[in-house]
């Protein structure tokens, strides 16, 4: 077998090759999979964060919450999913929300709580109330945390997405299962194929990471961008990866 | 969408399924824990001279830091079939080796970082004073007392890698994750992927307990700062 080059640049452009739509197809495939869960578990799980972190009730369910889910196999969540309810986008996207909320929810906790209370006192004896306090003070001071957490889960969801291909499903997996499902070093356009997949997948990646790390720069008030240069924690949950 | 359970008239749980391949379930088992500890003692093994290295040579840092975490970035899948591109054929289980071992490194590396850095100088200075070398300093003070926050990076490294050795399933190497895909949803057996699903949540659980009860018994210090507290 020979590398049938042409195709395989045609495919980079748009072009269907040995089965596959082109690449740019399986990329808005892929993203359809990863980003509506991404922001669903976004708007499910940071009020209850907020105010979890903001009465400081349940710090150990929240806590806890996200040290289970780095124990959750994401692969075996999906193929579970798909099992139960069936081939389609809604299993991925009831999988992807639910590896993507334990994250969110605690670092929006870990965010609030890591408040100085001195700073949260200063608030409420300046008059500010509950709600005031929480949206004006500490809300802000927690962004850096909160938003590390979405890109957290959002990069996980991106990275899990690809799996769905081995249920049937398309988006940058699918490049990558029909490579393997051939011999790689025997085939070149196989080869080709899940090389592909995994570079373009990687590079998404690698993108969404880059991009949110951005917003998290810009979002930050400038006070808490120069104190978290110095104090880059351990303790965020920015270093879980949930098996992705 | 219709499950797809329906193709099939397996009962769940199918305990007789189960029975039938408890031999097969226990090598699965092994496979996964072998797979988990040598990723975790090769990380560490390469996370530590690293993390001692930036701790002395702070412009170290940030490059050693980005570049473990761009690593750390790259979704399990995509980095397995990169380097099995490059293993070639037959060394899955060694490619599967080399990607878990690259992703416990950002872990490890940046704890056992944090931990060397948060030695208070005073107690450098002590070590000095009473004609420690860097060597001893390093080995008998520095690294005992960076030891919790290494051990928390080695529990999470280790409960990560559980996960991600699932995934190397896709390569073709053998650990729960083919109770998952293979057996599980290939054939439509949702005993067989449930058995999976759970036996790695119960890996990940005992070895984290595991790894805190090693963590008590190398710092017998922080007992007695226990029972005094």
């Amino acid at each position: 077998v020979t590398l049938d080059a042409a195709g395989f640049v045609a495919w980079l452009t748009g072009d269907p090759w040995f089965g596959l739509p082109g690449v740019p197809s399986l990329i808005l495939q892929h993203l359809w999979y990863a980003l509506p869960p991404a922001l669903a578990a976004i708007l499910a799980a940071v009020p209850p964060g907020l105010w979890l972190g903001h009465t400081g009730r349940g710090g150990l369910v929240a806590i806890n919450l996200a040290n289970t889910g780095r124990a959750i196999p994401s692969f075996g969540l999906l193929l579970i999913a798909f099992l139960l309810f069936g081939l389609g986008v809604w299993p991925i996207w009831i999988a992807l929300f639910a590896l993507a909320v334990p994250p969110i929810l605690t670092n929006t906790y870990v965010g609030l709580r890591q408040v100085d209370p001195d700073v949260r006192d200063a608030a409420r004896g300046m008059g500010l109330r509950g709600r005031e306090v929480l949206l004006r003070v500490e809300l802000p001071l927690a962004v850096p945390v909160l938003l590390a957490g979405i890109r957290t889960s959002t990069v996980q969801v991106v990275a899990t997405a690809t799996l769905g291909a081995w249920a049937g499903l398309g988006g940058l997996g699918a490049p990558i299962r029909a490579g393997l499902a051939q011999n790689i070093f025997a085939n070149p356009n196989a080869r080709a194929q899940a090389l592909t997949g995994s570079i373009v997948v990687a590079v998404l990646a690698v993108a969404v990471e880059a991009v949110l790390a951005t917003v998290e720069r810009r979002v930050t008030p400038a006070g808490v961008r120069a104190r978290d240069t110095v104090e880059q924690g351990v303790m965020t949950d920015e270093t879980a990866k949930i098996a992705a | 969408m219709t499950p797809l359970l329906g193709q099939t008239s397996r009962p769940f749980p199918d305990w007789d399924w189960i029975g039938a391949n408890a031999d097969v379930i226990g090598r699965l088992t092994v496979a996964h824990v072998q797979l988990t500890v040598v990723a975790v003692l090769l990380g560490l093994a390469i996370a530590m001279p690293l993390a001692v290295a930036a701790s002395r040579w702070p412009l170290l840092r940030t490059p050693m830091l980005a570049f473990t975490g761009v690593l750390f970035t790259i979704p399990s899948v995509a980095l397995f079939v990169l380097l099995l591109g490059y293993a070639g054929t037959g060394l899955t289980r060694t490619t599967a080796l080399i990607g878990l071992t690259i992703y416990t490194l950002l872990i490890l590396v940046r704890n056992t970082l944090t931990g060397l850095t948060g030695v208070a100088p005073d107690i450098r200075e002590a070590a000095d004073a009473m004609g420690f070398r860097r060597a001893r300093r390093l080995v008998q003070v520095e690294l005992p007392l960076a030891l919790p926050v290494v051990m928390a990076g080695v529990r999470i490294a280790t409960v990560t890698t559980i996960g991600l050795v699932v995934i190397s399933t896709v390569i073709g190497v053998d650990n729960l994750g083919r109770l998952m895909l293979q057996l599980g949803f290939e054939r439509r057996n949702l005993t067989a992927a449930i058995t999976g699903f759970v036996l790695v949540v119960l890996l990940a659980v005992v070895a984290d307990l595991l790894l805190v009860a090693t963590e008590r018994l190398l710092t017998p210090w922080q007992r007695r700062h226990r029972e005094a507290a």
